[in-house]
């Protein structure tokens, strides 16, 4: 019963947050905040994480081609499939519902806690729309932050594929070329806009009905971080099933 | 002037209002006391329309807030001004941009209009040289004080201050219900405050509510609270050791 209150609660918020818009000028700054909080600050964990994961996933590949009639582009090839199709858009994803979406819930929960949120309320704005569509407007940028891992991960797969002495840098760009499907990269855009969409929400909603002081804030953050990473992968294994399957 | 017509409200199945009838005058400051628990602050959440309550009416001058739309709500709630418990500055905005912040989002003044509006409240409140700073590089009481500044910036007709003195020192306190009555004034504004503290109510208290386990048990003015003999009064008010002395002496000196 608590879980049918709980997704009726996220679906009115929804409602609440496309209602009743803050005046123009007031939005379009705190966008470029947004923009700036959850996209531009989290380029530097991406980036990191995507080049190293990249070479992991070159030197696995090669380490695990014992057969000498595997052609060597095979590690450009399962590089660009791995990162593209899964690490960049998915896992990457579930690493921002721990960085940002943590950031989100208790900068909201705190609001919540401090009567931030009433004050807004008592003024006459709608709090929701004021906190949380900005949030899902900025990261509609979250894509470019998947383009940037996707490139990462494969720069880095190519690193340590040929500096690692498992692949000439030939072998591994014509791998990476072969047998490429352009539906694919639809399909990477495709969940990461539904991913970026919970992103947003999740959380947000997560830090606006949490009750408590302090410590409810940190359970709040923790709540959010599973929940969002459960709806990332019940969505993966959906938008696959739909998008893949046939 | 705000009018309160046997206001219920409930949460579950424990009734934290139970029936509250009452008007708060213009231009004074309007006290609603009573203990930890009896329902202060849900009824001015219910002023506030933060809360809806199951039943009773509550009007502002002639109309009731149930019978506004969403439209006559939203411009009854620029005419509010709120001073919450702990201040609630937006501790990502310095001072300037928090008192400004009803400016920015109700009006359409020039900025170097607004600010010269921000600075002028500033000064009211005898808060200066603090713009550039953010909430948290400031005391409590000067928190408070931005807090009234954000409050009364956009000339609000309603001003609610939910314990506006709680954890500040006594002369802090003292300057801080000062203020509140100076502005109600000053403004000639409907002030609300919610406060359990015996000394803002000998300080501003031109009209007091009591609540009672969620009813209202008695009200007048700060100067009748100590000669009335209503059994609810005394027991609040002498609860302190330091009024029973006061009482005390006055029963003594007759």
């Amino acid at each position: 019963m608590k879980y049918l209150q709980d997704i009726g609660s996220y679906f009115l918020m929804l409602k609440r947050v496309f209602g009743s818009f803050t005046k123009t000028s007031v939005l379009r700054h705190l966008i470029f905040k947004e923009i700036n909080d959850l996209i531009v600050s989290s380029l530097g964990i991406v980036a990191f994480i995507s080049f190293f994961v990249g070479g992991v996933v070159a030197i696995q590949t090669a380490l695990n081609m014992n057969n000498p009639l595997i052609p060597k582009s095979l590690i450009g090839f399962a590089t660009r499939q791995s990162v593209v199709l899964e690490f960049a858009p998915t896992f990457i994803s579930i690493i921002m519902a721990g960085k940002v979406g943590s950031f989100i819930t208790s900068s909201i929960g705190s609001m919540r806690v401090t009567e931030q949120i009433d004050a807004l309320e008592v003024m006459g704005i709608n709090s929701l729309n004021y906190l949380v569509f900005p949030k899902i407007v900025a990261l509609m940028f979250y894509p470019f932050v998947i383009v940037f891992s996707m490139f990462l991960g494969i720069f880095g797969g190519w690193v340590a594929g040929v500096y690692g002495g498992f692949a000439s840098s030939s072998a591994f760009v014509s791998g990476l070329q072969e047998d490429f499907i352009p539906y694919h990269l639809f399909y990477a855009f495709f969940k990461t806009f539904v991913f970026s969409f919970i992103l947003a929400t999740v959380p947000s909603w997560q830090g606006y009905y949490m009750k408590g002081g302090a410590l409810e804030v940190g359970k709040a953050s923790t709540n959010s971080f599973v929940w969002t990473s459960v709806l990332i992968i019940a969505a993966n294994y959906i938008i696959t099933q739909l998008l893949l399957s046939s | 002037m705000i009018k309160v017509e046997d206001v219920h409200k409930s949460f579950g199945e424990e009734e934290i209002l139970k029936g509250i009838t009452t008007e708060f005058d213009k231009g004074k400051t309007n006290l609603i006391i009573g203990q930890s628990g009896s329902g202060k602050t849900v009824l001015l959440k219910c002023l506030l329309g933060l809360f809806k309550p199951e039943k009773g009416r509550i009007y502002y001058e002639d109309k009731a807030i149930q019978d506004m739309d969403d439209e006559e709500q939203r411009r009854l709630r620029e005419e509010i001004g709120m001073l919450f418990q702990g201040g609630a500055l937006f501790d990502s905005m310095n001072i300037e941009e928090n008192v400004m912040f009803p400016l920015r989002m109700f009006s359409k003044q020039k900025k170097a209009d607004m600010l010269e509006r921000v600075n002028e409240v500033l000064k009211r409140v005898n808060l200066e040289n603090v713009n550039k700073k953010f909430p948290a590089e400031i005391s409590g009481g000067m928190q408070k004080r931005v807090s009234i500044a954000r409050a009364i910036v956009n000339k609000p007709k309603f001003l609610f201050c939910d314990e506006p003195n709680s954890g500040l020192d006594p002369k802090t306190a003292t300057l801080i219900d000062t203020l509140i009555q100076e502005i109600t004034h000053e403004y000639d504004i409907t002030t609300v405050v919610v406060t359990h503290d015996m000394n803002s109510v000998m300080e501003i208290g031109e009209k007091v509510v009591l609540l009672k386990h969620g009813k209202l048990v008695w009200q007048g003015t700060n100067q009748e609270i100590f000669k009335t003999d209503n059994e609810d009064v005394t027991n609040f008010v002498y609860s302190s050791d330091l009024f029973k002395k006061i009482r005390e002496v006055q029963l003594k000196e007759g």
